[in-house]
């Protein structure tokens, strides 16, 4: 029985190591050595010496938190709401169905709408405000991040809330707490994992959007993403490029840590994603 | 779960149908390898297909037409083998990658019928010295699109006309390093291919000032930008304007006299050739003039056949757009490899032009 058990692992094993262990390494070795293929610390060196990619990465910081912020402040109620609706899993379908198309094609879907003769700007002009300069905006790129991202905020958020016994908001209302009281002492603390499985599923993806920045803010936006793109296919310096490879995955390890206990969330969220 | 193999089995089904479909309809388009045929690796509608009709019937080789959308996709479908094109058209600085690598055959002078006809101007360039492995095929430069509903001609002839506050977020550049260093570079009166880091630095500094009148780095987009008239003033290259040109009648495109880039497209026979003579006719068809203009005119971008320009109209001959005039030309400067180290040095310090906020 343990051998077949032990079968039916290899290939799972397999996977992981030629995917995800095996990458890994190679990213960590390439940001170890220079053009010439020799064994050298100078990457990181250039790294924490330049004020560039310091400020770049403070960028990709304060952008994913920013987003993160603010598809939280949307997507809390939005689940709670949805949580009292009728037809929940026809509400549920909608919120998923942006999720299946192409990162891509939204981004252009966007552009149409955001561009000086974009949808949006003949409304402002019908309006009387006029056309605005809304594309390579800080805010046009934090609206289409915050846009792509949502469905990963509500989904967990919206388990944990459907998962809570409403027995316990009832016991709270009946030993006279107010509507905020319940909800702060109540609800949120037991809804707080969903919460942590969405801000690691929103903020680490949004550190490293790099086509966005480009085709929605222009390159006005500039994250650790651009430069690693800009590494592989133009400077060709691979090690350069694997070197903010790491440090992404530092950072994404570190959100991980804070965010623990999102493991048993994230999987209904895989659940969720496939009915 | 009876309803999840139906569906399984039904997309294989339908799979299986297009497979067999598809090898059908590739079985009656008929595509040999024989002895007579021309494999041609081009860019895409970098050619009036007309003329391939007519090299086909003039000289009986069947054309096999294969397109590429970058340089360094062509390269390495070269380099990995597995091919046999007879003749692709890459940029200078390609060319000067590829002979480097040895993925070039040299040309054989003496089988070129028509060479005479191109303009002195555009041979012996520093990627290739002597054409000993290419020969031009169009060739185009770097400058500013404006649109003249919000630009006036004579405020947009030279480089430092980008630079006056009037235009604050107004301009759009390609995203090229490069190209926008280049232009920083030429505006100071430097040399594009500079190497001295000074000098480079103060490109960098220049180029920071410029930072307020930008209002986005993008790449393909500036076309459809340009032509929808989200912004008015962008920096790119030649055949790039041309196509927008086409689609906007408010556009116009300037070269500034005191120097830009000049870029060549050139036909090289790569070393999996199997078909050398077919290669040569095809170098001898495209270079005579009659083809040379009727190609020149389909596509739009500038020939560098001296022969050819008499049977192009008058309006496209005379225009300064696409044909600056002499002394424009001979400021105009064809970049070099640099060397890994230097085009670092170029992409960091565009880099730090992109972060930089005014």
């Amino acid at each position: 029985m343990k051998q077949t058990k032990r079968f039916f692992m290899i290939p799972y094993f397999i996977w992981i190591g030629l995917f995800v262990v095996a990458p890994l390494l190679l990213i960590l070795y390439q940001s170890l050595t220079n053009n010439q293929h020799q064994f050298t610390f100078q990457n990181y060196v250039t790294y924490g010496t330049s004020s560039t990619y310091l400020h770049m990465s403070l960028n990709s910081l304060w952008y994913a938190f920013l987003i993160t912020v603010i598809t939280l402040l949307i997507s809390y109620p939005a689940a709670y709401f949805l949580s009292k609706l009728k037809h929940q899993q026809l509400w549920l379908l909608l919120i998923i169905l942006p999720t299946w198309i192409n990162l891509l094609l939204k981004a252009y879907a966007f552009i149409g709408l955001l561009s000086r003769t974009g949808s949006v700007n003949s409304f402002l002009t019908f309006v009387g405000i006029g056309p605005q300069q809304l594309l390579f905006s800080d805010g046009s790129f934090l609206l289409v991040a915050t846009y792509i991202e949502i469905p990963f905020m509500i989904l967990p958020i919206y388990n944990a809330i459907v998962e809570l016994n409403p027995a316990l908001i009832n016991a709270s209302r009946d030993l006279g707490a107010t509507n905020w009281q319940t909800f702060r002492r109540v609800i949120f603390p037991l809804t707080i994992s969903g919460v942590k499985a969405g801000v690691q599923a929103v903020f680490i993806p949004s550190l490293s959007l790099f086509m966005l920045t480009r085709l929605i803010g222009g390159n006005r936006v500039i994250t650790l993403g651009t430069a690693i793109e800009e590494h592989f296919m133009t400077t060709m310096n691979w090690g350069m490029g694997s070197t903010i490879g790491v440090v992404l995955i530092v950072m994404m390890f570190i959100i991980m840590a804070l965010t623990n206990d999102r493991r048993k969330k994230r999987r209904e969220l895989n659940d969720d994603e496939e009915n | 779960m009876k309803k999840m193999s139906v569906l399984i089995a039904a997309i294989l089904a339908f799979c299986g149908l297009l497979f067999l479909g598809s090898q059908q309809l590739s079985r009656q388009s008929g595509v040999t390898s024989a002895a007579n045929t021309l494999s041609l690796y081009n860019w895409g509608d970098y050619i009036d297909p007309a003329l391939i009709k007519k090299f086909e019937q003039e000289t009986g080789y069947h054309v096999q037409y294969e397109t590429f959308d970058s340089n360094e996709a062509m390269f390495t479908k070269i380099k990995q083998g597995g091919t046999a094109y007879d003749l692709t058209i890459p940029s200078d600085y390609m060319i000067e990658k590829m002979k480097k690598t040895h993925l070039l055959l040299p040309i054989d002078h003496r089988q070129l019928t028509n060479y005479h006809y191109l303009d002195q101007h555009f041979l012996n360039q520093s990627f290739d010295r002597g054409n000993r492995y290419s020969v031009p095929y169009f060739w185009g430069t770097l400058g500013i699109i404006y649109n003249d509903k919000f630009v006036k001609a004579d405020e947009m002839q030279h480089w430092s006309d980008l630079w006056q506050p009037k235009w604050r977020n107004q301009l759009m550049l390609v995203d090229s390093a490069r190209d926008i260093m280049g232009m920083a570079l030429v505006e100071q009166g430097q040399s594009m291919n500079t190497t001295n880091s000074q000098t480079l630095i103060a490109a960098q500094q220049q180029l920071n000032q410029l930072s307020g009148n930008v209002k986005a780095i993008v790449a393909d987009e500036i076309k459809t930008y340009m032509i929808q008239e989200e912004a008015p003033l962008a920096v790119t290259w030649s055949g790039e304007a041309s196509e927008m040109l086409a689609q906007n009648s408010h556009l116009h495109y300037v070269v500034p006299s005191e120097g830009s880039n000049a870029w060549y497209d050139n036909m090289v026979i790569p070393k999996t050739a199997k078909h050398k003579k077919a290669a040569y006719a095809f170098i001898n068809f495209m270079l005579d003039p009659h083809n040379a203009a009727q190609n020149a005119e389909y596509v739009g971008y500038a020939t560098p056949n001296k022969q050819a320009l008499a049977y192009l109209p008058a309006k496209v001959r005379q225009d300064r757009q696409f044909y600056p005039p002499l002394s424009t030309i001979k400021h105009l400067q064809v970049y070099q490899d640099l060397g890994a180290r230097k085009v670092e040095e170029y992409n960091d310090l565009f880099l730090k032009f992109k972060m930089y906020r005014q």
